[in-house]
């Protein structure tokens, strides 16, 4: 399929405006079912600043949309509605809770002559409803992640508890969505993994063993390094939101000191007569301060059946982080975690030393100046890997891209395009400015390509593309 | 309690008439053999060896008492010394007269005292003032002398072995000169001093041969020095000081065997261990030379397992006085009527009884705690191998979990044994293959022992039975896998895919999917078809396991009809034909197979498009698109034809 984008490039004293959150609702219609008690339906609602009948309002407006969509299709009800001036995303993730989220349609400030305000144009088009309903299901999942679910808060405490709960979250997590700069991975969700050779990625699992072992409290644990996973002994599920949790805020609230030279981790801890790098990232700064507190954020995973509450320990030496997580009606510690400290230091910091210089051998021997600089974004349905050459590093406050929205937003298309259909499938696009972006479909895996090549055609952009395949996913079943 | 004793006499002792004031019994190290000569010989010697085959009965004349008898190697010749000037010589070759002949020693005013055989033709006599070495000729009657040596000679020892003669010299004794034979020649190696704990005033012999053994212990020559406790020295207790005999260079001390006790001691070599049995305490230490101390000196060793007596031995009267159904009376141990020879004999003259001591090693499991060692240990020893695979699987299922630090060190123990012998095989092939000529040295296929504990080994006696145990957490089912897998790897030793498939199946078994796809991620699980189709059967328990087996068959590019076949399956059949035209084989694929699945579908859009490519393979091959009737594809045709009618066929281009 060959389409050609419409968009033109926008002029330069328009004034453009960037996607933003309006607001963000919680409700169970199960809650005020009567007349008069609407508000009791609402559990959380941002901003809080909202005169009490507007909630009132838009939560019964929501719900009509939902109902009413229901009757089309009892099982898929409405999952976004699109306004000139906004989009409303519905998520009902468990039964009769529902997640609201309003985002504004980005807009263009168009300024006129003769000292008339400026003429405001909404681009209803510019949101992806794919990448938005998936900010939405994320924010539950974070949520979940720290909190379980809403219905056990609502058994534990009623809709105080529940309320306190999602107020406490929401308030703090809400300033950290950042809706201007989300793109199809979002939609992923993807983890990226660390490309690893078969005998230290042995060793790291010998490492693992050994350690739930030696520390039997230990349930899981999870194997990062370079803000990438090696290991995680939780299920696909949990360890997704974990993972975005662990590399979008926990990490980078840690390496920005790190930068800034404050908290210089290179001063190595001596351990009987080891010395090693290893610190905790959650619970004590410092071991050696009498008044650390052993206290360590909890996580709540198989929630589906199980449900297991758990302290979530990330301890880090140089480049390499391992999750640890213990059941979390268990008392931590000064003694479990010097014990901790001692046992994992020492080895994480040689083993660490020794993925680095793998690492290092590996990519002299592929050669990074031999494989031509695509730019890419790739991703495996089933194990949710995710590889992109297109977003830098990903800091706490925005991922940044190296190529421009528009490009971002066909990608996003493309995407949806692909969600439509089981077949496999290939799309390819000439965008302006002489890019062509291709997306290829083959079973679970999605690829897209941008390529930037002047005058090229629509057979050498395709032949270009399979070197692409034949260079970085030779190892793969990858139809072309 | 029987399972303490980790020494103990042979089931099958070589029996023979105990001595007595009319039978002499003699014991040749050579050929291991016991004389019975009764009455010097008039009315009869009987040799027992150690099979039956060996042994021998014959009558000679009483010339006097015998002071020494053996038979040359292979019992051709035999001699016998009955006085210090000759040695009497008798052939029991057949066809030759056997007929005795005497030779007396060319040194004047020498005596001899003794001799011994170094082929079935070559003897020395070793004298006080030197030795002679001579070649038998059995049919001229007479022996030639190929080579003698002048040196004052205290007492001698050989090791057959090796054919290597020690010689005590000097004064106080304790120079000792060694000699090699080798078809013929004689050739002398350097001496050596062997240190005496005092040294006596006046100078006097001060080295008995009592302190002296001579023994191969892992294949290199070794005099042993049973050093006495010395009130002097301050010493706490006796040592065995080892000194080394190479073929060539200098003898050095190299060992020191603590035996922290006195008294009176002997020393046997088995399984390449040093026994020391001590006379007073009946009991016995083992020293293990290889095995490295962690503590002190360096080369000085302390007994692998804490003193133990030999396993208490019963035997069943014979002769006259015993009646036939008689109960078995237990053997005195460490009696002193005991006379021990190297490298592993006791013999009891007064009973009339020759043992071989054997090592138990099943009782080493309980005495030594240390995994580590105990493995060391036992990969040294010969009859080894069920012993260590117990040990395995009782350090998998025992009570106290051996952690798995314990469970990483022996796989690593166990597979550098299995990586020297493989390395050891494939050098031996390589060279085999380059021509057998080219190579100097000549190759000799190197020798399984049953150290080598191989992956099927492991397999069979442990890891399948460990896996299906009960009560045993999955956790640490999977833990001891991995680390097995990542011991191989360590070794560069290529995993047999069984044990990929016993890691599946028990990751199946506690729907740890997850964990079975990132090992497949990594390739810890190397691909192989086996494995490819295992993970396909997994795909209705797990969809995921269709994309791990299809990406494991691209990878290994000899599979592509299995990936056509199961994409085929899917009904992909386009997916399939874009495949195999990817590789290149479009040409010789089944067009039935295609066209086959392609109608399977129901899709007729889809037919066409298969049918049509066909069509235009056929034109491309052959200049024709019709089929082959080889092909079998007429009902195809005939499908194709009432779908779309005649006129979509494709024609032949017309000039």
């Amino acid at each position: 399929m060959l389409m050609i984008s419409p968009r033109m490039a926008s002029g330069m004293q328009e004034k453009q405006y960037a996607p933003s959150l309006l607001s963000f609702f919680i409700y169970n219609p199960k809650f005020g079912p009567r007349e008069g008690e609407e508000e009791k339906k609402i559990l959380f609602y941002h901003p809080i600043e909202i005169e009490k009948n507007e909630k009132i309002r838009n939560v019964g407006l929501c719900e009509a949309i939902v109902q009413f969509t229901r009757t089309f299709c009892p099982t898929k009800p409405a999952k976004s509605l699109h306004t000139q001036k906004n989009r409303q995303f519905f998520h009902e993730p468990e039964e009769n809770y529902w997640m609201v989220m309003v985002v504004r349609n980005p807009m263009v400030e168009k300024p006129n002559k003769d000292g008339k305000p400026p003429t405001v144009e909404y681009q209803e088009e510019e949101i992806i409803d794919s990448v938005y309903g998936s900010v939405l299901k994320q924010c539950y999942s974070m949520y979940k992640l720290f909190n379980g679910t809403f219905s056990r808060a609502f058994e534990a405490g009623g809709v105080e508890l529940l309320t306190q709960k999602l107020e406490k979250f929401f308030y703090r997590y809400l300033q950290t969505l950042h809706l201007q700069s989300c793109d199809l991975l979002d939609v992923f969700g993807g983890i990226s993994f660390f490309p690893l050779d078969k005998m230290t990625y042995l060793k790291i699992q010998s490492f693992v063993n050994r350690v739930e072992e030696s520390l039997s409290l230990v349930k899981y644990t999870a194997f990062l390094y370079n803000d990438q996973l090696i290991w995680s002994g939780l299920e696909q599920d949990d360890m997704q939101i974990l993972y975005k949790y662990l590399t979008t805020s926990l990490f980078p609230r840690h390496t920005e000191p790190e930068l800034a030279g404050r908290d210089s981790p290179l001063r190595p801890e001596v351990a009987g007569n080891l010395l090693h790098y290893g610190r905790f990232l959650t619970g004590p700064a410092n071991l050696k301060d009498p008044e650390a507190k052993f206290r360590f954020p909890k996580i709540f995973v198989n929630t589906e059946d199980s449900y297991e509450e758990l302290h979530l320990i990330v301890y880090k030496a140089m480049s390499a982080a391992v999750c640890f997580m213990v059941n979390a009606a268990v008392d931590l510690s000064r003694e479990f975690c010097e014990q901790l400290d001692s046992l994992v230091g020492p080895q994480l910091t040689l083993l660490a030393s020794d993925i680095c210089e793998q690492y290092n051998i590996n990519r002299r021997i592929s050669g990074p100046e031999k494989e031509p600089q695509f730019k890419f974004i790739y991703f495996n349905h089933m194990n949710l890997a995710e590889k992109s050459t297109i977003h830098m590093r990903k800091t706490a406050s925005v991922s940044l891209t190296s190529v421009h929205p528009d490009l971002m937003k066909i990608l996003g298309d493309i995407n949806c395009d692909f969600a439509r259909v089981d077949e496999d499938e290939e799309i390819i696009v000439k965008a302006m400015t002489d890019y062509w972006v291709v997306g290829k479909k083959s079973d679970q895996r999605e690829l897209y390509v941008i390529l930037n090549q002047k005058n090229a055609n629509l057979i050498e952009v395709n032949e270009e593309v399979k070197r692409l395949c034949a260079t970085q996913f030779n190892n793969i079943f990858f139809l072309d | 309690m029987s399972d303490e004793f980790y020494l103990e006499l042979s089931e099958n002792p070589v029996q023979f008439e105990n001595a007595s004031s009319v039978n002499n019994v003699f014991f040749d190290e050579a050929n291991k053999q016991v004389f019975a000569v009764r009455s010097g010989g008039a009315t009869g010697v009987v040799v027992k060896g150690p099979d039956d085959k060996s042994s021998v009965a014959f009558r000679m004349d009483d010339k006097g008492e015998v002071k020494c008898i053996k038979f040359s190697l292979g019992n051709k010749i035999l001699a016998v010394q009955r006085t210090t000037k000759s040695v009497d010589f008798i052939n029991f070759i057949p066809d030759y007269p056997h007929l005795e002949f005497s030779h007396e020693c060319k040194t004047k005013n020498a005596s001899i005292l003794g001799f011994c055989w170094t082929s079935w033709n070559e003897v020395v006599f070793v004298t006080d003032q030197g030795i002679e070495f001579y070649q038998v000729l059995p049919d001229k009657r007479t022996l030639k002398l190929l080579k003698s040596q002048s040196i004052n000679v205290n007492w001698y020892m050989y090791c057959p072995e090796t054919a290597v003669l020690l010689l005590s010299t000097t004064v106080q004794g304790n120079v000792l000169q060694p000699f090699a034979f080798k078809s013929a020649t004689m050739s002398k190696m350097s001496k050596f001093e062997i240190e005496l704990p005092a040294v006596p005033k006046p100078a006097k012999l001060s080295l008995s041969e009592r302190d002296i053994a001579v023994a191969t212990i892992y294949d290199q020559l070794y005099v042993m020095y049973l050093k006495h406790h010395s009130r002097a020295t301050n010493s706490p207790g006796a040592e065995v000081v080892l000194y080394h005999l190479p073929r060539e260079g200098t003898c050095r001390k190299t060992h020191v065997l603590k035996l922290n006790t006195t008294g009176k001691f002997a020393l046997n070599v088995v399984d390449n261990l040093v026994v020391v049995h001590h006379q007073s305490s009946q009991s016995s230490l083992i020293y293990d030379i290889k095995l490295r101390e962690l503590d002190g000196a360096l080369n000085v060793h302390q007994p692998v397992l804490p003193a133990q007596s030999i396993n208490p031995y019963k035997i069943h009267l014979t002769g006259p006085a015993a009646a036939p159904s008689q109960a078995p009376v237990p053997c005195e141990l460490y009696s002193s009527s005991w006379s021990v020879f190297q490298p592993d004999i006791i013999i009891s003259a007064s009973e009339g009884y020759l043992w071989y001591l054997q090592v138990k090693l099943q009782p080493t499991l309980k005495l030594l705690r240390d995994k580590g060692k105990l493995m060391d240990f036992l990969l040294r020893r010969r009859d080894c191998k069920m012993v260590i695979l117990s040990v395995c699987s009782q350090m998998l299922t025992e009570g106290d979990k051996g952690n798995l630090s314990v469970v990483a060190t022996v796989f690593d123990k166990l597979n550098q044994v299995y990586k020297e012998y493989l390395d050891a095989e494939q050098a031996y092939t390589a060279a085999m293959e380059s021509g057998p000529s080219r190579s100097s040295t000549s190759y000799k296929r190197p020798v399984r022992t049953q150290a080598v504990i191989d992956q099927s080994d492991m397999y069979t006696h442990v890891l399948s039975d460990f896996t299906e145990k009960k009560g045993v957490k999955h956790k640490f089912i999977i833990a001891v896998l991995m680390e097995y897998i990542r011991s191989l790897n360590q070794f560069q030793i290529p995993v047999q895919h069984y044990l990929y498939e016993l890691v599946i199946k028990t990751l199946v078994q506690h729907n740890l999917f997850y964990m079975l796809h990132q090992f497949l991620q990594y390739h810890v699980l190397s691909d192989s078809k086996p494995l490819a189709c295992l993970l396909l059967s997994l795909e209705s328990t797990y969809p995921p396991a269709h994309q791990l087996s299809l990406d494991m068959l691209k990878r290994l590019s000899t599979a592509n009809d299995e990936i056509v076949e199961v994409l085929l399956s899917k009904q992909q059949v386009l997916g399939a034909l874009r495949f195999i035209r990817s590789v290149g084989a479009h040409d010789n694929i089944s067009a039935r197979k295609f066209l086959d699945a392609a109608r399977q579908t129901n899709d007729t859009m889809l037919f066409y498009t298969i049918f049509r490519f066909f069509e235009q393979r056929n034109m491309r091959l052959r200049g024709n698109p019709g089929f082959n009737q080889g092909e079998h594809c007429e009902e195809h045709v005939a499908y194709f034809k009432q779908v779309f009618g005649e006129n979509a066929l494709m024609k032949l281009a017309t000039a």
